[in-house]
């Protein structure tokens, strides 16, 4: 498989600080992957590299197969952007800012610059809003505005920073419907987001980032099954069942009151209910806790609230 | 075909139709046409950067403002009373009312025009930057250095539009006011109206190129901050410094290396014969100062990191 977006060492200084640290992105051709991190991390300072707008300090990148640094211009018209929140001119209308950069698009075709921009308006719901100034666009419009530009020429890869910010709840929807579509198209959809459960809806491939480093990165599905499963056992014998526990030699064993949990490890589930049951523990309730993103990102990127300056 | 015919035909919703049918992404990008004119598709975005800035209501003011300029010197001079006549601009605008535009151009020159010039450079990079639209702009992408060249371009045409309106304003108002026949140059000899317009015409290419030079400058300083302000002031500033030294005698060494030195030279224009070696120094040095201008604009903005 192809790399839609790949990356050798790419690193980011800014005085001091290390800002993007070594990342070697893979991102397959026809992924929808999600870049996470928390807040400060270099998402979009990773992104803002990934579109020329910021050279590297170091390290090489390449999108959809071409080194970027050797053909950029040639590459660029075949990738859409939403790069930290939308931005136009504020005294020209939502149709007039999309001509504006449809003019700049020197792969346009100026015969279809009226029926695409209409499409891309058509496609985020803004069409009754297009004549309107973009300064009286609320954080919702905007936003949706931001996301017809990058749809203004049929793209291979979408670049989204954070596409559902400041989204009603059926702008959010849509933005998901969007990329689950466009995905389906087989165009590859790289975004950065805060929002896990949309996230673990939306994309097949993840990648987390904590202080500039890539911490994790691969199949959403391959992140599951590498993550701590962790069984609970509620029973009126907690000591008991810690002993059990113990003896199939699950891990972390914790008890209290009226419980007894423990992370799954190698064991399956069913046997560790026959062993209690066989031991004579009696059973009153038995909990597979999966974890979910959240929890897996907190994991990896720790629980602090502080962000790393 | 010209441009309207192509707008019309794709107004046409039978033809929307056709092509808002969204394409498969390969497909498309394989069929995307291949453009031999470079000239077509530079001026597009030409087109649309002239759009940006004479729509913009704080340009069209300035344009008032400059045109208003020898509407009240017109007006003042046929108040006025009549005495002082001779071989000055001013004086000569009683006698023919081509004068008005010169006698306008010559008082808009130290400070209105630049000002009006600074304003819209310095705004060309650092304004894209503060709205944020530079990143979506390169993210076209538009390769920097076209970004650079059609932004001066756009200031360039600014530039020229400023001189004209002062001058048509001139001309007009002149022409209502004072006698339009046969006009005396500063050297005394008398031509026809025609020629005296064609000297007008020279006089403007001549404030123009000098403004041009203001504009490099302002396109500069624009490419150093994300504060359109902050670059507008700045090279108004500069300019005025420039002024200011060529005004200070005891720096007279200093004053053929100064930006504003020949600001003043067309004057040259409108003797006869025409004392060309001046006006063609002036143009050398505006000539020279734009490309070192340009070429500094260039060299901080192609590896600048954008985060704004
Ligand atoms: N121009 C700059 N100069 C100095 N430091 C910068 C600059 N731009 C970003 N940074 C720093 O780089 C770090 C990463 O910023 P970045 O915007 O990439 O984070 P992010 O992951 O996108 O965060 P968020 O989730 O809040 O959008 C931050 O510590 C920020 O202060
Ligand atoms: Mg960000």
């Amino acid at each position: 498989m192809t790399a839609a977006i790949s990356s050798a060492g790419l690193t980011k200084r800014f005085g001091k600080q290390v800002v993007v640290d070594a990342v070697n992105l893979n991102v397959p051709a026809g992924s929808v992957y999600g870049f996470l991190g928390p807040n400060g991390s270099g998402k979009t300072t990773t992104i803002r590299i990934l579109l020329g707008l910021v050279f590297p300090t170091a390290g090489t990148h390449a999108l959809l197969d071409k080194d970027f640094a050797a053909s950029a211009a040639e590459v660029l018209p075949r990738v859409g952007s939403l790069v930290e929140g939308p931005a136009f001119h504020p005294y020209l209308s939502g149709r007039a800012n999309l001509a504006r950069l449809d003019a700049a698009d020197r792969s346009a075709p100026v015969r279809t610059a009226r029926a695409r921009i209409g499409e891309a308006l058509e496609r985020v719901g803004l069409s009754a809003a297009a004549g309107k100034r973009y300064r009286n666009y609320s954080l919702g419009m905007r936003q949706r505005l931001g996301i017809a530009a990058a749809l203004l020429q049929p793209r291979e890869l979408l670049v989204l920073d954070e596409p559902t910010n400041g989204l009603d709840p059926q702008g959010t929807r849509e933005v998901r419907h969007l990329i689950t579509a466009l995905g389906r198209d087989g165009v590859t959809v790289f975004v950065s987001s805060h929002l896990l459960s949309e996230v673990e809806q939306v994309c097949s491939h993840v990648g987390v980032m904590s202080v500039g480093k890539m911490v994790w990165q691969g199949a959403l599905a391959d992140l599951a099954t590498q993550q701590r499963v962790r069984v609970q056992v509620r029973t009126g014998a907690p000591a008991d069942a810690a002993r059990v526990l113990g003896e199939l030699g699950l891990a972390e064993i914790a008890t209290d009151d009226d419980a007894a949990t423990a992370v799954l490890g190698a064991a399956d589930p069913e046997h560790v209910v026959a062993a209690l049951v066989a031991a004579g523990v009696g059973v009153r309730g038995f909990v597979v806790e999966r974890p979910n993103l959240e929890d897996v990102f907190v994991e990896l990127t720790g629980a602090g609230f502080d962000v790393s300056g | 075909m010209s441009r309207a015919d192509v707008d019309a035909a794709a107004a046409q919703p039978g033809q929307v139709q056709v092509v808002a049918t969204p394409p498969a992404p390969s497909s498309l990008t394989g069929g995307r046409p291949v453009r031999k004119s470079l000239l077509g598709d530079h001026g597009r975005f030409l087109r649309s950067e002239l759009l940006m800035v004479f729509r913009r209501r704080r340009n069209l003011a300035i344009l008032v403002v400059l045109g208003v300029v020898p509407i009240l010197i017109g007006v003042a001079v046929k108040l006025g009373d009549h005495r002082e006549r001779g071989d000055t601009i001013f004086g000569g605008i009683t006698d023919n009312g081509l004068f008005a535009a010169l006698a306008a151009l010559l008082v808009v020159m130290p400070l209105f025009l630049p000002l009006g010039v600074a304003v819209v450079a310095g705004d060309a990079i650092s304004g894209e930057a503060s709205t944020g639209t530079l990143r979506y702009l390169l993210a076209v992408p538009v390769a920097r250095t076209r970004l650079l060249a059609v932004k001066f371009g756009g200031i360039l045409v600014w530039c020229a539009a400023s001189v004209v309106v002062v001058a048509a304003c001139g001309v007009i108002v002149g022409a209502i006011l004072f006698p339009s026949g046969e006009l005396t140059l500063l050297s005394g000899r008398t031509v026809s109206y025609a020629a005296g317009g064609y000297r007008l015409l020279l006089v403007c290419g001549y404030v123009a190129v000098s403004m041009a030079m203001v504009g490099a400058l302002g396109l500069f300083v624009s490419t150093m901050t994300e504060v359109p302000v902050a670059a507008m002031a700045a090279t108004l500033t500069l300019t005025i410094v420039s002024e200011v030294l060529d005004a200070v005698p005891q720096l007279s060494a200093l004053h053929p290396w100064l930006p504003s030195h020949y600001w003043l030279q067309w004057v040259d224009l409108l003797r006869d014969p025409m004392a060309t070696g001046a006006v063609g120094h002036g143009l050398l040095v505006s000539g020279a100062y734009i490309l070192i201008f340009l070429s500094l604009a260039w060299a901080r903005f192609s590896g600048k990191d954008v985060t704004s």
